[in-house]
């Protein structure tokens, strides 16, 4: 029988803000979502990438594992959970050998009518980032092109098998800069008991070139980046609406 | 040897340094106090050390607005005692001392080149005494004279082509690290008397060796002489052992600046001060004759000093070394061999002149870094590149097995240790080019003229590994020679003509040589013969036109293979990749193999950098179109650096792909340029709020209500 093998965009050797300390980030091939402020637009197609086996990537983790003393791997894309099979099989085997281990995923993946599906995989993570692109379904369609139900259903999966979670949002000006709107999201996020950090990524157009390179057009043309202040200052009305619904929470018990 | 213990030695441990010989080492190792808080005891500047400063900065516009240079000298040899005292406000400056007689005036130094010396002059509107040129063209030779006149025409003409470059045979060798510490601790006179001593017991069989030696020792003795006089010009005795810390950094900077008055070298470094110079401040501290303030003071106006030390240099040097750098380099920190860190606060203090002068590329304050060094003085190192980007790094876990614990580094990579070892710079051969001469039989590829020998060049349409390597080894086999034979004139010349004394005088008698060749190009080489082997690279040839000095046709070269087409793709070095990692690692071995085959001047030890910092850039515009797509002019990578873009599986990668570099192959160093903006080392704490808790959240907005 040959080697179950994923199709991976890239792999990182020093990954600095993708979880704890310093990592090894792989990058899989393949994504149903369309974020209109995506910046690696070369991850969507699931037919792309180089097919690599498990043990071909953590030999390139092993290599140079002095440098991952307080981190470990991280799993991105595109999104990894398009090949949950492939992306369980790294996970055990990287488990197996102690590395810690840490999924970045949007969670669109997630189908709440079969957890159980998911159950090996979140048996060997041991964070999971969460990116949640807007709490408001209607707009989350429009900006992403999918309902963030199973997303929302996904955090509250991880919430109940006690996974740590950091959530990652990203500012993008017109789109999700709203102050109910972060209020709302910040009251979806104080359910999540396993909650242990929030990052609010200020939006940038980085990303432009490669659409030029694949000929797409860019989605949002006319939308300016956003400032480290504008991303601190959601931070701070999120952190409020995650705190009014522990209050509500815990006057309510 | 020494008679008794010095009065001012009172407090000190003694120890082989004090009763048997000298020996700094062992003074340090019995004196220092370790130190590993953190940074918070460091003091700001003092009302003098900003008015000085300014004064610097002011001195710097006014030279920038000049076009490079405030003033020179253009009738004086400089000699250690060639000048009357100079300073910036004497009132304030608590170590004095300069180059000339002025701050940032220029000194003339003829004995490296008389040419050179009337070029830079040339260059800035000044003129050299005709009586000085007169004398050193008719009477008195000169280091590059003594060279030319040993060249051979194949020599001529590998420097002509610049498949050898950057060759110290117009300016001053450098590299050469006198033990100025030794004069802190002993005094001028204590360190004479050992070299009388010296010289009284060593061989009386006059072969050219022994005569040599005897002159060197006879001329280190004058040096120590005048260095004593130099103390007196500035109204100090330095021929007793300092007393204090302030006598201890004023000491030691004279043997520097006496160094610097006699020899404009490539790279003049300090050596491994901070950690000596800590014990001197310490015992202060402790008799309470010397305030943390106090002691800064004394650093920061040692610094400054450093940082006002210029030489007058051509154009063409300069832009060889991209600037007028002198490389002070000054090596803190490291390890002892019985593994304690050798940190002091005085690390702290050498690093804090970043803060309290601002940021400056000199001196280089180089940190020889080890996994065991205190995790405060790491944070602060971190902290202070951050800021500054003005820290090298080196690892002296590597370097402490080879060179124990008082080694230091001179230039950017070479280590040796202090006063007992010396190295001959080679400045370096670049491979790069070596390779084009491979495919075309020794042709060169910009000129169209035969420098290397006439092999038969590659033929057929498209590259062939196995060919291109056999005969890369032939054309490495002949440069390897050419190469070290270079070098030995020029060092032959060196010492003849241009002898260091000061710095030898302190060294001791019998040193170790190191014999420092270089390489440069060594990432467009494993590129290059990876896209032969993995791609497909087909050789485009063309005629060259061969001119005269005067630009006319005087021939034409034939089919010379001046470009290069490549189908598909191949491994690059700095992505950690073994396929073509491995040729990297090859090739060092195989160039440093045929390296160590030839006789060396002096018995000198070979051995080998890949350190380009600056100079890649002379010798890319050198280079023509190289097999791996780069094409002619575009820069080499920097020292053993992964040709830039090329390394595009991140940092860690890229430095593994470094990493494999045998340090055996390359002792005398192998640099990396490593540049990486603040945000790719992790999140900004504004828009990261990690170690959340919800429990300690829900108490936060119970305990918001309650107010």
């Amino acid at each position: 029988m040959s080697e179950l093998t994923g199709r991976i965009h890239s792999t990182e050797s020093f990954g600095t803000v993708d979880g704890p300390g310093v990592r090894f980030v792989v990058f899989f091939q393949g994504c149903p979502m369309r974020c209109k402020y995506c910046h690696n637009p070369d991850t969507w197609e699931k037919s792309g990438g180089t097919e690599m086996t498990v043990r071909e990537i953590l030999t390139l983790y092993e290599r140079n594992k002095a440098f991952y003393g307080n981190g470990g791997i991280t799993a991105t894309g595109g999104e990894p959970m398009v090949q949950l099979g492939f992306l369980t099989a790294l996970f055990t085997e990287a488990k197996r050998r102690r590395i810690h281990t840490c999924l970045d995923t949007s969670g669109v993946c997630y189908d709440p009518g079969h957890p159980e599906k998911f159950d090996a995989l979140l048996n060997v993570t041991d964070l999971v980032m969460l990116d949640i692109k807007h709490i408001d379904d209607a707009k989350h369609r429009q900006l992403t092109g999918h309902s963030n139900v199973n997303i929302l259903a996904f955090a509250q999966r991880l919430s109940a098998q006690g996974i740590p979670v950091w959530i990652r949002h990203v500012i993008v000006p017109g789109w999700t800069d709203d102050r109910a709107e972060q209020l709302a999201l910040g009251d979806a996020l104080g359910g999540i008991r396993t909650l242990k950090a929030l990052d609010c990524l200020p939006y940038h157009d980085m990303g432009k070139r490669k659409y030029e390179e694949l000929g797409i057009p860019y989605p949002l043309p006319d939308t300016p980046p956003a400032t480290p202040e504008h991303a601190a200052a959601a931070r701070a009305v999120i952190l409020e609406g995650i705190k009014k619904r522990l209050r509500r929470d815990a006057k309510s018990e | 040897m020494f008679k008794s213990f010095a009065p001012e030695w009172e407090g000190f441990e003694p120890g082989r340094w004090s009763n048997t010989s000298v020996n700094v080492r062992d003074f340090i190792l019995k004196n220092f106090t370790p130190y590993d808080g953190d940074e918070s005891f460091l003091e700001g500047p003092t009302e003098a050390t900003t008015k000085l400063w300014e004064q610097v900065m002011d001195l710097s516009r006014q030279e920038r607005e000049k076009g490079g240079v405030l003033d020179m000298d253009t009738k004086i040899i400089s000699t250690i005692t060639s000048h009357g005292p100079g300073y910036l406000n004497k009132d304030l400056e608590k170590i004095v001392g300069l180059q000339t007689d002025k701050p940032f005036k220029r000194s003339l130094q003829p004995f490296g080149g008389i040419r050179m010396a009337q070029q830079a002059c040339k260059e800035y509107g000044y003129e050299v005494d005709p009586e000085v040129v007169d004398i050193f063209t008719k009477y008195r030779k000169t280091h590059n004279q003594g060279v030319f006149d040993a060249y051979t025409p194949e020599m001529r003409l590998a420097r002509h082509a610049a498949i050898l470059t950057g060759l110290p045979d117009a300016y001053g060798r450098g590299r050469i690290i006198g033990d100025y510490r030794r004069i802190a601790l002993y005094g001028i006179d204590m360190l004479i008397e050992d070299k009388e001593h010296q010289k009284a017991t060593h061989f009386v069989r006059m072969t050219s060796k022994n005569i040599r030696l005897r002159e060197e020792l006879s001329e280190q003795i004058s040096a120590l002489k005048d260095l004593k006089k130099l103390g007196e010009i500035y109204g100090l005795d330095i021929s007793r052992p300092a007393k204090n810390a302030q006598e201890a950094v004023q000491w030691l900077y004279f043997g520097y600046l006496a160094a610097v008055k006699e020899q404009n070298g490539a790279a003049m470094s300090l050596g491994r001060t901070s950690t000596f110079l800590d014990i001197y401040i310490q015992r202060d501290l402790e008799r309470g004759i010397l305030t943390e303030r106090e002691a800064q003071e004394l650093i920061d106006h040692f610094i400054m000093k450093l940082r006002m030390v210029r030489f007058a240099r051509t154009p063409e040097y300069n832009s060889l070394f991209s600037g007028d750098p002198t490389w002070v380099t000054e090596s803190i920190g490291g390890v002892s061999v019985d593994g304690v860190p050798m940190v002091t606060k005085n690390s702290f203090r050498y690093l804090n002149t970043l803060n309290n002068l601002g940021t400056a590329p000199e001196p280089n304050m180089t940190v020889l870094w080890s996994t065991r060094l205190p995790l405060n003085f790491k944070k602060f190192c971190a902290k202070m590149s951050i800021k500054s980007s003005s820290i090298q790094y080196e690892n002296d876990d590597l370097m402490r097995v080879t060179h124990g614990d008082d080694y230091a580094i001179a230039c950017c990579v070479s280590s040796m240790r202090v006063g007992k070892e010396m190295q001959f710079f080679g400045a370096r051969a670049n491979l790069a080019k070596c390779l084009l001469y491979a495919i075309n039989g020794g042709v060169d590829e910009r000129l169209g003229i035969q420098v290397g020998p006439k092999y038969r060049p590659v033929e057929g349409d498209v590259l062939d590994y196995d060919d291109v390597m056999q005969k890369y080894d032939d054309m490495m086999e002949w440069l390897a020679g050419l190469y070290v034979n270079t070098l030995n004139v020029i060092h032959y010349m060196h010492d003849k003509y241009s002898y260091e004394r000061v710095q030898m005088a302190l060294h001791d008698r019998d040193v170790k040589r190191y014999f420092a060749t270089g390489i440069a190009g060594l990432s467009v080489v494993a590129d290059s013969l990876s896209a032969i082997k993995y791609a497909k690279v087909k050789p485009i040839r063309k005629d060259i036109e061969i001119k005269n000095k005067a630009g006319e046709v005087v021939d034409v070269a034939r089919n010379v293979i001046v470009d290069y087409e490549i189908e598909g793709d191949f491994p690059k070095y700095g992505n950690d990749d073994d396929r073509v990692d491995e040729i990297a690692v090859n090739i060092v071995r195989t160039f440093m193999d045929k390296i160590r085959k030839h006789h060396t001047y002096r018995d000198s030890v070979p051995t080998m950098s890949i350190l380009t910092i600056t100079s890649n850039v002379v010798y890319g515009k050198k280079t023509g179109n190289t097999p791996d797509g780069r094409k002619q002019g575009v820069p080499l990578a920097p020292g053993a650096n992964p040709m830039h873009g090329r390394d595009s599986h991140g940092a860690v990668a890229s430095l593994s792909s470094v990493a494999k570099l045998p340090f055996r192959h390359a002792q005398d160093g192998i640099s990396n340029t490593f540049s990486i903006v603040p945000d790719a080392l992790g999140k900004n704490t504004k828009v990261f709020a990690g170690d959340l808790d919800i429990d300690r959240l829900t108490q936060e907005a119970l305990n918001e209500d309650a107010e």
